[in-house]
């Protein structure tokens, strides 16, 4: 449980960073919260050379409203995703996903660009971004770009993001006002990934659903859109029926592998109690 | 003289005795983290030990190459068998008779396994160094399952044993076979079976788990080659044990070894054992001539220092149509990993796993163990209870339910149909137990009527109709479990360790002041003996018990002892205790006579003085008495006011208890939620009930754990899949349900002051009654035994298998 040895750098601005990932390549690595990374150096599974850490770069550290688009700094812990008014106000299902992470302790630390950068497909954010339409800002040596959550994440630890990058922000479109919303995780007990986990976001409008969108955690080895769940619930009631429906279509494209939270038909099984929850609640949550 | 005008309350309130819930004089260190546990032992020069481990479950070491980590810089040695062989020490004897490999030789046996021992100046370059260890392996079939370890054509595991048909205890009748156990009446028990009105029967796996203390396993040692004198700090349970046993190793004179437990995070049975780490940083420190320190990862004690259970039993049991239990037969394949390295009383190799006619009066009964080796790391210990008596308990209180779901009964109306009755103690088992007292019928009926039992099983019977109905997707489960507890370990007429008869002792100094030291063999890992032994001292020997400092755990000053496990600290070195005051109150006596001028007869004891019979107003305070012990005693009376007794129990002490739970499980997740768990136990004379309620929360949590969740699983390959707690299941707070505590006083006839110990009783009895209610919730869908751990897709499996799931 010691990690092999590494040198450690805290840069001062976003260009410092850029210039220390380009200047050590390869054996250089971001560390955010360090909650993911740091336990994986500390099993020699992950043997950085060169830590950069992000932790000083104060201009990666806010939540802010735009014309159309909610946008979040990568540094931002999940502690501050559960204190901020304005994402209670305008994305509420950050704070309830937020509080179904870990525990106290790993939340003042780790961070909402380190949990959707990780690529580990247990991390809850990801599946949340997908149902969100998120996008992710980030910087390189050449510039930036932005890649759509619903289009990063590529494999187990292997995302959009290439060698020398930085994450810098994450950007919501503004949700429709009255929007329903759920995330439904199931786990072994505080600290765990999930068995399986849903994030549900629908609006309706005279008792009929007019968009929604379902993704899935820890059910495959990248985070799950599940398209035509979503597109499954739109025009409908909303009814057993329906839920049902969409049901069926998230469990058809989850590929969990066994491990201990149970075999492969359980947390398919899951998968689907999950959505069929998260829709229910969500729907009631609609105006 | 001084007029004393206080009343016979406050003074008995001013001792803090027996009965009081004192808190604990710990705290105050812990809750500020000033304990000072092993890892926090730092000493001039001193250098870091680090194993390399065997990644394999069974595999041929072709070659070791230590070259490229030797290189590291700070790195001062790797020792590997080949290093301990000159020195005989590659191999260390265990405590069940057996051999240990201290380094692996020639072949690994387990996953984890102990390989070579990296010594550097630092943690971080041994830990680099163990990852340049070159080691080739040639892997060979790994054997996971005692079954199938026994059968004909199986691997050979110990190449060490080849062609050794008998070993500690007794013949072996297979190459992986360790020993038989028998007990009980063979041929009565075969009668009772088959003139049996109904017969039950059941195979029934309490499945292998880890005490997994938050301290893990460690040590520091000291080598001074000056004066040939060896110290070594360490996370010991039995230090005194541990010294005995390191002489007999090492060869040097005991005199000159000083073993010291200091603080303990928590034991339960994982810090009984000798592991290789002591050794090698022993023959380290030796080696190099400086201390060495050892402290395990959360990783490696999980995968390699002793585990619990892992016993897969056959029971039946016979009864009239009408439920009363004519006989139990029970067969137990006792997988004890790579060593046979259980923690038990040298003539009990299945521990006192006998116990397990549970609390019932059973005419026949017959139970043959047999131990086996396998894959998986050694150990088989008594993880917070008295040797084996868990899984007998488990096997039981299963049992009872099983046959209850035959005979249409109410489980705890069967149970109460069996009981040994209140007039029947000390009641003599049918496999050889004495059991001291008790009075069964009272406790379960105390607890059947805290919880309304007959209103729980209405409100059942409609949950059932509801989902029927389809109303509801939850069931409701009601698990009830009585135990009884043998512990105190014990009389040495039947109890020793490597020869060491299982006594305990207390030695008592009284200070001229009227203050007091009292030291014991055994030794705490968070029970709270400083708080509690004070509190038996101030009730026999009068000075209040924040008066008396008590000290254990360093055998050049505590007195011998075999320390603490098996719920043995109270019954035996408790006993110790009184026994020692009571030796200080006999001359404190003496002298009180000679001050006041009367005879010893002519006084009596009141409570921290001594009265002259009649004339209460004439009297000697005990702290009057300890001064004069120091310059004013009886002619012909040495001075001073000191005492020591060894106590060798009569018998062991037999706790006992009723426990309800009440679980609700969701039959779409598998998630079963605990409503809530009654415990009542009667633990004899209870002195300190608020230690005795936080030992009984602690232990149904862990309770929990194992029911609910627990198990270490190996692949077929030997590999330990869930050695970190991701995926080991350490329940928080916020999976701990509340608790509610009760309790009946049933002393101990022989038992100095009637205790019987506590500190095991709520894991013994925990676990069936958590299993018991998971498969109560299922019993109307013909469920009559699921094997444990109740996590989530388990559950779920046996509601699928059951027809009661539905499409998510
Ligand atoms: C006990 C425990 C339980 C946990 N339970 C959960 C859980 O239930 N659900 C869950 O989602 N997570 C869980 N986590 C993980 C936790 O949320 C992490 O904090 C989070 O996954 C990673 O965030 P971080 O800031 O700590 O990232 P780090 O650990 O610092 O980094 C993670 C990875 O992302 C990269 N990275 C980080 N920031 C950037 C960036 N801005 N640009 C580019 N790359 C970047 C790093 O290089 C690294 O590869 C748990 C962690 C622990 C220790």
């Amino acid at each position: 449980m010691i990690p092999a040895s590494f040198e450690y750098h805290r840069p001062r601005s976003v260009q410092e960073a850029l210039a220390l990932l380009a200047t050590h390549g390869d054996g250089a690595r971001v560390v955010a919260g360090g909650h993911s990374l740091v336990p994986m150096m500390k099993l020699r599974m992950a043997r950085p050379d060169h830590l950069v850490d992000l932790q000083e770069l104060a201009e990666l550290r806010q939540i802010r409203s735009e014309t159309g688009y909610l946008v979040i700094g990568a540094m931002t812990t999940q502690h501050e995703l559960i204190g901020s008014e304005l994402l209670a106000a305008k994305c509420p299902i950050l704070r309830e996903t937020s509080l179904l992470i870990a525990d106290p302790q790993v939340r003042y630390c780790g961070t909402l660009g380190g949990n959707v950068a990780n690529g580990d497909p247990g991390n809850d954010m990801p599946a949340v971004m997908m149902v969100l339409a998120a996008s992710y800002r980030i910087a390189g040596a050449g510039g930036e770009r932005q890649v759509a959550a619903r289009d990063f994440y590529r494999g187990t630890f292997a995302t959009a993001l290439q060698e020398g990058e930085i994450l810098t922000e994450i950007r919501i479109p503004v949700l429709a006002a009255g929007h329903g919303y759920a995330y439904e995780k199931q786990k072994r007990k505080v600290g765990d990934y999930a068995t399986a986990a849903a994030a549900v976001v629908l609006s309706r409008t005279g008792g009929k659903c007019t968009a929604a969108s379902v993704a899935l955690t820890n059910v495959a080895d990248t985070p799950l859109f599940a398209a035509d769940a979503g597109a499954a619930l739109v025009g409908t009631a909303l009814d057993a029926k329906a839920i049902a429906q969409a049901v069926r279509l998230a469990q058809k494209i989850a590929r969990p592998s066994p491990d201990g939270r149970g075999p492969a038909d359980f947390r398919t099984h899951v998968a689907g109690v999950m959505v069929r929850r998260a829709i229910e609640r969500a729907a009631g949550r609609a105006a | 003289m001084t007029v004393d005008t206080e009343t016979a309350q406050a003074r008995t309130q001013k001792l803090e005795g027996l009965g009081t819930k004192r808190k604990r004089v710990e705290d105050a260190r812990f809750t500020q983290g000033k304990g000072n546990y092993v890892d926090d032992i730092k000493l001039p020069g001193m250098l870091f030990g680090d194993f390399v481990r065997s990644p394999y479950g069974h595999a041929r070491i072709k070659s070791i190459n230590k070259d490229a980590a030797l290189k590291v810089p700070g790195v001062k040695a790797v020792l590997t068998a080949a290093d301990l062989k000159p020195l005989k020490l590659h191999y260390m004897p265990t405590l069940a008779g057996d051999v240990q490999a201290v380094l692996a030789d020639e072949k690994v046996l387990f996953q984890g396994q102990e390989v070579a021992f990296v010594v550097a100046e630092d943690r971080y370059s041994a830990a680099d160094a163990v990852d340049l260890v070159e080691v080739e392996y040639q892997e060979l079939p790994a054997l996971v399952d005692p079954t199938k370890a026994m059968a004909p054509g199986a691997p050979e595991l110990r190449d060490d044993l080849k062609g050794k048909t008998s070993g500690a205890h007794g013949p072996r009748k297979h190459h992986n076979h360790i020993f038989t156990w028998e007990t009980g009446d063979a041929a009565a028990t075969d009668k009772a079976l088959k003139s049996a009105q109904v017969v039950a029967k059941e195979y029934i796996v309490y499945q292998r788990v880890h005490p997994c203390p938050l301290e893990t396993c460690g040590c520091v040692a000291s080598m001074d080659k000056i004066n040939g004198h060896l110290t070594v700090w360490g996370t010991f349970q039995a230090p005194h044990a541990v010294r005995t046993v390191a002489s007999l190793i090492s060869g040097i004179p005991e005199h000159k070894i000083r073993i010291i437990s200091p603080d303990i995070g928590g034991g339960f049975g994982n810090k009984v054992g000798v592991y290789p780490g002591y050794i090698c940083s022993i023959v380290a420190s030796i080696v190099t001539g400086v201390p060495v320190k050892w402290i395990e990862d959360r990783m490696e004690n999980l995968q390699a220092t002793a585990f619990a259970r892992d016993y897969h039993m056959t029971g039946e049991i016979a009864a009239t149509k009408d439920g009363r239990i004519t006989g139990l037969r029970c067969h137990v394949l006792a997988d004890h990993g790579a060593f046979d390295a259980c923690a038990d009383p040298t003539k009990y190799p299945a521990g006192f796993f006998n116990i397990c006619t549970g609390s019932y009066d059973i005419p026949a009964a017959h139970v043959t163990v047999d131990g086996v080796y396998t894959n998986k790391a050694p150990g088989g210990v008594a993880y917070r209870c008295s040797f084996r008596v868990t899984e007998a308990s488990y096997f039981i209180e299963r049992m009872v339910d099983v046959l209850a779901r035959k005979l249409n009964m109410d489980p705890a109306e069967l149970r109460r149909k069996n009981f040994i009755r209140k007039e029947q103690f000390p009641y003599t088992s049918a496999l050889g137990w004495e059991y001291d007292s008790g009075d069964y019928h009272t406790a379960l009926d105390k607890a059947l009527k805290a919880v309304d039992y007959p209103g729980l099983r209405s409100e059942q019977k409609r949950n059932r109709e509801a989902f029927a109905r389809g109303e509801t997707r939850k069931l409701m489960g009601i698990g009830v479990s009585f135990f009884t507890e043998i512990v105190g370990a014990g009389p040495i007429k039947n109890c020793d360790i490597l020869g060491l008869g299982m006594f305990d002792s207390c030695e008592i100094r009284v200070h001229p002041t009227g203050s007091a030291i009292a030291r014991l063999g055994t030794i705490s890992q968070g029970q709270g003996h400083a708080t509690t032994f004070a509190q038996i001292l101030a009730t026999e020997i009068g000075i209040p018990a924040s008066n008396i400092t008590v000290e254990e755990g360093d055998t050049d000053t505590a007195p011998y002892g075999l320390g603490t496990y098996g719920s043995r600290s109270t019954p035996v070195a408790g006993a110790a205790t009184a026994m020692a005051g009571r030796k200080i109150r006999a001359k404190a006596q003496m002298i009180a006579a000679y001050l006041l001028e009367v005879h010893d007869d002519d006084l009596e004891w009141d409570i921290d003085r001594f009265r002259v019979k009649g004339a209460p107003e004439r009297f000697k305070t005990m702290a009057e008495i300890a001064f004069s012990a120091y310059n004013k005693v009886p002619p012909g009376m040495e001075p001073g006011l000191e005492a020591v007794s060894y106590y060798d129990p009569p018998n062991m002490t037999y706790p006992f208890g009723a426990y309800v739970c009440v679980v609700d499980v969701d039959v779409d997740t598998g998630i079963t939620e605990v409503r809530r768990f009654y415990a009542l136990d009667d633990c004899g004379t209870r002195i300190n009930p608020m230690i005795i309620e936080g030992q009984v929360h602690g232990g149904l949590t862990e309770a929990l754990a194992i029911a609910m969740g627990q198990e270490m699983a190996y692949d077929e390959l030997g590999n330990l899949k869930n050695a970190s707690l991701l995926d080991f299941f350490l329940p928080t707070a916020v999976e701990t349900p509340a608790w509610e505590t009760d309790y009946t006083t049933t002393p101990s006839p022989h038992h100095p002051i009637g205790a019987k110990g506590v500190g095991e009783s709520p894991n013994v009895g925990g676990v069936s009654a958590f299993s018991n209610a998971v498969n109560d919730a299922f019993a109307h869908a013909g469920l009559t035994h699921t094997q444990m751990p109740h996590d989530h897709w388990r559950v779920w499996k046996t509601a699928e298998r059951l027809k009661l799931t539905a499409a998510a």
